[in-house]
């Protein structure tokens, strides 16, 4: 599997938990997988719009469906399409009790491996059965067509029993598929929802449930004595968890900043806006947050900031509390003093 | 080329849950301190790192980023990852002492399986074209796998309640297992399907956990313990991704990885099987006798911490060397689905 990274979006919900556990919150990750299908499966989901299945003649004859871009056994590229039929037979089944979301069909169903008559190779999919009674290997099934095919794996909704009748789908076709009208799919779409629960280290808990109460707190690493804020599982430097508590100012300086000035989706204030590294008084890393209530151009690095809070009943387990950072006027830090933070 | 040892293992308790962090600091702290511990060496000692896990356990886009903070990370440090089962890791850290770049490693796997729905979350490793959009849960696909073998006469549905009943007994003397204690065959088949023909017993538990394993080369970690693990094999194949291509009865990457292996004379095997009917599936692979033990720590099946069980068995491999209890001893990871990718390993004496 590869990393998530630049495909998640996070919906965190408040937070309910008992005071002496961790904080812990649903989260819900959701992202529509966007992904060209070249030739082989391009050609696969294009004859499933039109309601045909195509296999492809691997190099020792036999023929694969779903098609196989490359040879399992020589690992040649494979290009000759092979029509098969939208009728087989169940080669071997189990039984889900109760699906799980986005599972072709919600109510009790069999996954199984059905070999399509003129395939050699078996294809994945659900059999709607009513009950693990009535399937059997062997048994003859066929297609269930989408009442609207897009182009798209989906486009079986499952299989039935050969003569039995058409059942009602229960899960929604994925979107459609961009394409001219008219023009061959080139891409599918699979939309992925994953929900969490998601539970913040007891440190981060001490830190997230004193942001309620308006206090900031960090963790000194009983080792070195650095003060981290947010406090960390584990002291990056000695590898020991953070354990004395240290309530510290909400004062500070600038120690790097930028200034952004692009517009994206779902940001919350007018560029231009300056985003910063603001170092607490008596802490020793730095945490991003916004600095406002100056001109952009006028921010610059040891600038002292004090945070501007939220009014109090607004405040939740949150550094959204501090709605931003505002200069002080006081004198700026000297380099000397917080170039070892940068 | 230096030959590598195992000369140190430990693993956090496998649970169902754990209240704590999906990137598995908190498990990873204490563990570290015991390998550290058990062998003298401290984190300045360690000359490469490397750690497997999954963003998809977590939810969270490079989530194994926080559990380098368990390292302790700074001064920098020399690191990698794999998003496998942490043996996988292992082999990597085996080649950078086999090349001679350094002489010690500590490899690392963890996961909080509990944080989603584990059997759902897997199928975002299967084809993303056209199997994963149909959510296939892992479990429903290894009820096909068995299913398989079942109405081939490769084995019935009380040979596979006795691998569970055996794993069971056997867990009793593993600390870190999930499940253990004595359970009758009988009773095992009274018990309702989960997943047609697969029932509760059949299927590894949800577990959360994590492993970490040291390694030396041959000469330094004669000086670390008293009867160092050498890696004296390790080897790994995959399996066709397309499901219904293969034979899913066999374990072709299994049988190729035990073909490059001396595997005669192993006494103790720890085989990567999460369901009853894969450990018989890889025996065959590996061509097991009835001689050679199997799981005696009681195998995933009492405990599965994903993306550190794999790692897991080559630690409890390992130990049965570093204990003195077996000469040679042999090690089987696997990641995916249906025991699609395999990793093999024995480990011997140092002699």
């Amino acid at each position: 599997m590869s990393c998530l990274a630049g495909k998640s979006r996070t919906c965190f919900t408040r937070n309910v938990s008992a005071p002496e556990l961790p904080l812990s919150a649903p989260l819900n990750v959701g992202f529509d997988y966007t992904r060209s299908v070249g030739p082989v499966l391009g050609r696969f989901v294009n004859a499933l719009r039109e309601r045909r299945v195509e296999g492809v003649r691997g190099s020792d004859g036999r023929v694969h469906v779903p098609p196989l871009e490359y040879d399992p056994v020589t690992a040649e590229a494979l290009s000759e399409f092979v029509p098969v039929a939208s009728e087989g037979v169940i080669v071997s089944w189990s039984w889900i009790a109760e699906p799980v979301d986005g599972q072709p069909l919600s109510r009790p169903f069999a996954w199984a491996l059905i070999r399509l008559d003129g395939a050699d190779s078996s294809i994945l999919h659900a059999v709607d059965a009513g009950s693990p009674a009535s399937v059997h290997t062997g048994q003859r099934v066929r297609i269930r067509w989408a009442d609207e095919t897009v182009g798209h794996i989906r486009d079986i909704a499952y299989f039935v029993p050969v003569d039995g009748p058409d059942t009602e789908a229960t899960e929604a076709p994925p979107p459609v598929a961009k394409r001219e009208e008219g023009a061959p799919v080139s891409v599918v779409i699979t939309p992925i929802h994953l929900r969490y629960e998601h539970s913040a280290s007891p440190e981060e808990s001490r830190y997230l449930r004193g942001l309620a109460e308006g206090k900031l707190i960090g963790q000194r690493c009983p080792s070195c004595e650095k003060v981290y804020i947010p406090p960390r599982g584990a002291c990056p430097t000695d590898g020991i968890p953070t354990t004395d508590e240290v309530e510290l100012p909400d004062t500070g300086i600038v120690t790097t900043f930028c200034i952004v000035n692009v517009p994206f989706l779902g940001q919350k204030i007018k560029p231009p806006y300056v985003a910063a590294y603001i170092l607490l008084d008596g802490a020793d890393i730095a945490f991003l947050h916004l600095v406002l209530g100056c001109d952009a151009a006028d921010v610059r690095m040891g600038m002292r900031v004090r945070a501007a809070w939220k009014p109090r009943d607004e405040w939740w387990t949150s550094l959204e509390n501090i709605g931003h950072f505002e200069p002080t006027g006081e004198p700026d830090a000297p380099y000397e003093s917080f170039a070892h933070h940068l | 080329m230096p030959d590598v040892a195992v000369v140190g293992f430990a693993q956090a308790p496998n649970v169902r849950s754990t209240p704590g962090t999906t990137n598995g600091v908190e498990m990873l702290v204490p563990i570290f301190a015991e390998v550290f511990e058990r062998t003298g060496l401290s984190k300045e000692d360690i000359g490469f790192w490397c750690s497997g896990s999954s963003d998809y356990l977590a939810g969270r886009a490079f989530s194994f980023i926080a559990a380098v903070d368990a390292i302790g990370a700074f001064p920098p440090i020399h690191e990698s990852h794999v998003e496998m089962d942490a043996a996988w890791a292992l082999y990597e850290a085996w080649l950078k002492i086999r090349m001679g770049e350094v002489d010690t490693a500590l490899v690392y796997g963890f996961g909080k399986s509990s944080a989603g729905q584990l059997r759902r979350v897997l199928a975002l490793q299967m084809d993303p074209y056209v199997v994963a959009p149909l959510w296939p849960d892992s479990v429903s696909v290894a009820g096909i796998q068995a299913r398989l073998g079942l109405e081939s006469g490769l084995w019935s549905e009380k040979d596979l309640a006795e691998v569970a009943a055996r794993s069971r007994a056997d867990a009793a003397g593993n600390p870190a297992a999930q499940l253990s204690g004595t359970v009758e065959v009988a009773e095992l088949l009274d018990a309702p399907y989960f997943a047609d023909p697969l029932r509760a017993h059949d299927i590894a538990p949800i577990t959360d956990g994590a492993a970490v394993l040291v390694l030396a080369s041959a000469e330094r970690a004669a000086d670390l313990v008293d009867s160092p693990a050498v890696i004296t094999g390790i080897e790994h194949r995959v399996d066709s991704p397309a499901l219904g291509v293969r034979d899913l009865t066999k374990s072709p990457s299994t049988a190729a990885a035990g073909r490059a292996l001396d595997l005669d004379g192993v006494e103790v095997a720890e085989l990567h099987a999460p369901f009853t009917h894969q450990e018989l599936i890889l025996r065959d692979a590996l061509g097991l006798g009835d001689q050679v033990r199997i799981n005696p720590s009681g195998g995933v099946l009492t405990g599965n911490p994903m993306f550190s069980a794999g790692l897991a068995r080559i630690g409890e491999a390992a130990n049965r060397i570093l204990d003195g209890s077996a000469r040679k001893t042999l090690a089987h990871a696997t990641s995916g689905p249906v025991l699609q990718q395999n990793l093999v390993a024995t480990l011997e004496v140092l002699s």
